[in-house]
Order: structure tokens, then C-alpha cells, then sequence
């Protein structure tokens, strides 16, 4: 096998990338993390996590990835904040371009996780001016307001519940007549007084001077339009995979997610892909932090039978 | 958590952002928001990096309801950056470390 800067390179310091460290570590593997901005993920923004085992009353996101990375550094895990542009990847050598350098591998672990996605109805202009992702980060500024939730699913749920600590209502929009969210997560939403159900409806705009005034919602059933009066817009309707430095580098499905298989290997030998960003039924903190297990042992022995 | 960024507050604001002769970068933050935490120490690295040129401070938007309220922050983290008393570039979220250094680049 050709000479190379790591055995490992890892791309992203979410759960995922974090566990893939703490295996490679141990395993005393030549390995850099690489994470473009902060490490933890999207966990930084999830106010709560009651899913993981281990923490019987719940943990903030921020301090189980304070653990995560904690715990990855103290066993050796190099991490440096620096970003991907792009990748060059053979079964021999994976070349990973960055702003002034580039670095070579000998396997590579994807972890750069996904984003949330956006609703593409002008709501760009009111970010940080009441339009928000992260109700952690954003919610006690609507002390007493009115807010427009958006989705359906897990995320957008708890997320809704949290925000009613602060707002005095929360209108949860989603486009179906049910929620996809888990059924704990359901019943504690139809008990809030706070939060108003608006069922089959969709987002069409968002208006307001400085800052957010009002959400314009669509029955998509009726196709009867409405405007909620509200100060402020969260928005939580799925994610997009974050491979903008992927250039077809490796096979990805119809959504842009990269296709890894059982042992988490993508279309390249020696090119893995876990958590978010990889094509899976569930993307969830345990999920992620099994396939880069996975992913790491696999990497180990990809190196010791080249 | 930043360790060598100043706290200002409401009153000492305009002296210390408005009225500074360098360039400012404002990191508004509060104690319950993880992101703003997680930032920290990249913004510690681009004080150590640009310290010279850019002064760095910080307000708790918890304690300091006034300069949020005037500049319209609505999301923390919210990097405000000023030049001569004037915004010259705002940032909110958790972006790339090269994201923040091109914006400095950019005023300085």
C-alpha cells in the first residue's frame, strides 16, 4: 500500500465521526478528525435527548457531545478545524483537498452528517430575524410570543414542545392529517394547551418589516389560504446531506445520500460512510454511533489485508 | 468556554464597539445556548489570529436586553461585525472556522 499522511481520516466530528474516533484510537490507528466548523453535530441543537441509553433523565445535546469529544481526546483522537473541498479517492490512496493543502489517507471515514432543510419560500432573509433552526438557541427571545412551528416528524415535535417553555402559543403546521413523530413525543404535544395542531396545511410565505410578522399557510386539501399572525418561524422539515465536497466522488441515492452497506463501505474500497449522511431508515444519535463503529473496524481491516 | 474575549454590557457598548477606533467583532451569547459555547473556542482562535487588527468582545444577551434588542438579534450565536460604528457583517449560526476568517479578512 502506498505511503501515506493517516491510516484514517474522518470527515465531521458529530456522533458519528466522534465514536469512529474513539475506535480508531483505541485500535492506536494513525487517524485525524477533520470537522469544518464545531465539534458535536446537530446535537449542539437539540435541546434534549431522552433516546440514549445510558442517561435516565435526559441529557442537553451540548453536553453529550462535551462528553463525546471529551472522551475522543482523551484517548488520542487528533481533531482539526479545518474544511473539505474535495476528495480524490482510489482503493490505494484517498486524497482529501483542503484550503492550502492536501492530505492523504489510506481509508476514509464520511461523517459530515446533514443540515436542516430549508423551505425555499423566502424565509433566508429572516434568518436570525425570526426565522430559526435551533430552539435551544433561539426560543427565549419569544418570551410571550407567538410562533409558527413547521414539520411533523420527531425533531419538529419536541423541538414545538420545547418552544412553549417561552412562547405563550405555538401553531404546529404540518402537511398531512398526522404526525410522524414518536408516539411519547405525540401525546405530550396534544396535552400542551400551548400548541394548536394545523393539519394539512403547508407554508407558502413568510412577511414581515424587520423582522418575521406573519406565516401565510395553504390547505393543501381545501386550497383555502391563511395568514397566522406571528413573531417569530421555526423550521424543522427534514434534513439534506452535507456533501457539497463530493463531487460523484462517491455513489450517492436519488437524495443525494452516500450508499454505504453492512460494513459500511461505499462504492469505493477503503471509503466509508455513517450516520446522517449515509442512506439508512434511521438516523438517530445510537444509529449513528453504531455505524461508525462499524465503520472504524472495518477501515482497521481494510488496512491490514491491503 | 472563551476565555480571553472581554464581557461588555449595555452601558459600556457604545464606547467599546461604536466608538472604537478598530474594527469589533460581537459575539452575542447566553449561557443556555449550547451552540454558543461550542463556538467559543473559534472564536478564542481567531482572537489569538486577528487580535491585533479586529478587537473581540462578547455580550450576554441574558443580561444585556439593550444592544440585542437595537440591532435586531433575534438568534444566538449572532457574530455582529463593526467598522467606524457601523455593521459591517453579521453572521448567525455555527458556520465553517474559513467562513469567519474570510469575513475578518474582508473589514480588516
Amino acid at each position: 500500500m502506498a505511503k501515506t499522511d493517516y491510516d484514517l481520516v474522518i470527515i465531521g466530528a458529530g456522533p458519528a465521526g466522534l465514536t469512529a474516533g474513539i475506535y480508531a484510537a483505541r485500535a492506536r490507528m494513525n487517524v485525524l478528525l477533520l470537522e469544518k466548523a464545531v465539534p458535536g453535530g446537530q446535537i449542539l441543537v437539540t435541546d434534549w435527548i431522552e433516546n440514549y441509553p445510558g442517561f435516565p433523565e435526559g441529557i442537553s445535546g451540548f453536553d453529550l457531545a462535551e462528553k463525546m469529544k471529551t472522551q475522543a481526546e482523551e484517548l488520542g483522537l487528533r481533531i482539526e478545524t479545518l474544511e473539505v473541498h474535495s476528495l480524490n479517492l482510489s482503493e490505494e490512496l484517498k486524497e482529501i483537498v483542503l484550503k492550502d493543502k492536501s492530505i492523504t489517507t489510506k481509508s476514509l471515514i464520511i461523517a459530515s452528517g446533514a443540515s436542516p432543510r430549508t423551505l425555499g419560500i423566502g424565509e433566508d432573509k429572516f434568518i436570525g430575524k425570526g426565522v430559526s433552526f435551533c430552539a435551544t438557541c433561539d426560543a427565549p427571545f419569544f418570551k410571550e410570543k407567538t410562533l409558527v412551528a413547521i414539520g411533523g416528524g420527531d425533531t419538529a415535535v419536541q423541538e414545538a414542545i420545547y418552544l412553549t417553555k417561552f412562547a405563550q402559543k405555538v401553531y404546529l403546521v404540518h402537511r398531512r392529517d398526522e404526525l410522524r413523530a414518536a408516539k411519547i413525543l405525540q401525546e405530550r404535544a396534544f396535552a400542551n394547551d400551548k400548541i394548536e395542531l394545523v393539519w394539512d396545511s403547508i407554508p407558502t410565505g413568510i412577511e414581515g418589516f424587520f423582522g418575521v410578522e406573519s406565516v401565510k399557510i395553504k390547505n393543501v386539501k381545501t386550497n383555502e389560504e391563511k395568514t397566522l399572525k406571528a413573531d417569530g418561524c421555526f423550521i424543522w422539515v427534514g434534513i439534506l446531506p452535507n456533501t457539497s465536497f463530493l463531487n460523484d466522488a462517491v455513489e450517492t441515492d436519488e437524495f443525494g445520500f452516500i450508499r454505504s452497506g453492512a460494513n459500511m463501505q461505499t462504492s469505493v474500497p477503503g471509503v466509508y460512510a455513517v450516520g446522517d449522511v449515509r442512506n439508512t431508515p434511521l438516523r438517530q444519535i445510537v444509529t449513528a454511533v453504531g455505524d461508525a463503529a462499524i465503520a472504524a473496524v472495518s477501515a482497521e481491516h481494510f488496512i491490514e489485508n491491503a | 468556554m472563551t476565555q480571553n474575549i472581554i464581557e461588555i454590557d449595555d452601558d459600556s457598548f457604545e464606547d467599546k464597539v461604536l466608538k472604537s477606533n478598530k474594527p469589533v467583532m460581537v459575539d452575542f451569547w447566553a449561557p443556555w445556548c449550547g451552540p454558543c459555547k461550542a463556538i467559543a473556542p473559534t472564536v478564542d482562535a481567531l482572537e489569538k489570529e486577528y487580535g491585533d487588527k479586529m478587537t473581540f468582545v462578547k455580550v450576554n444577551v441574558d443580561e444585556n436586553p439593550i444592544a440585542p434588542s437595537k440591532f435586531g438579534v433575534q438568534a444566538i450565536p449572532t457574530l455582529i461585525f463593526f467598522k467606524n460604528g457601523e455593521i459591517a457583517d453579521q453572521i448567525t449560526g455555527m458556520v465553517a472556522k474559513e467562513k469567519l476568517e474570510e469575513t475578518i479578512q474582508g473589514i480588516v
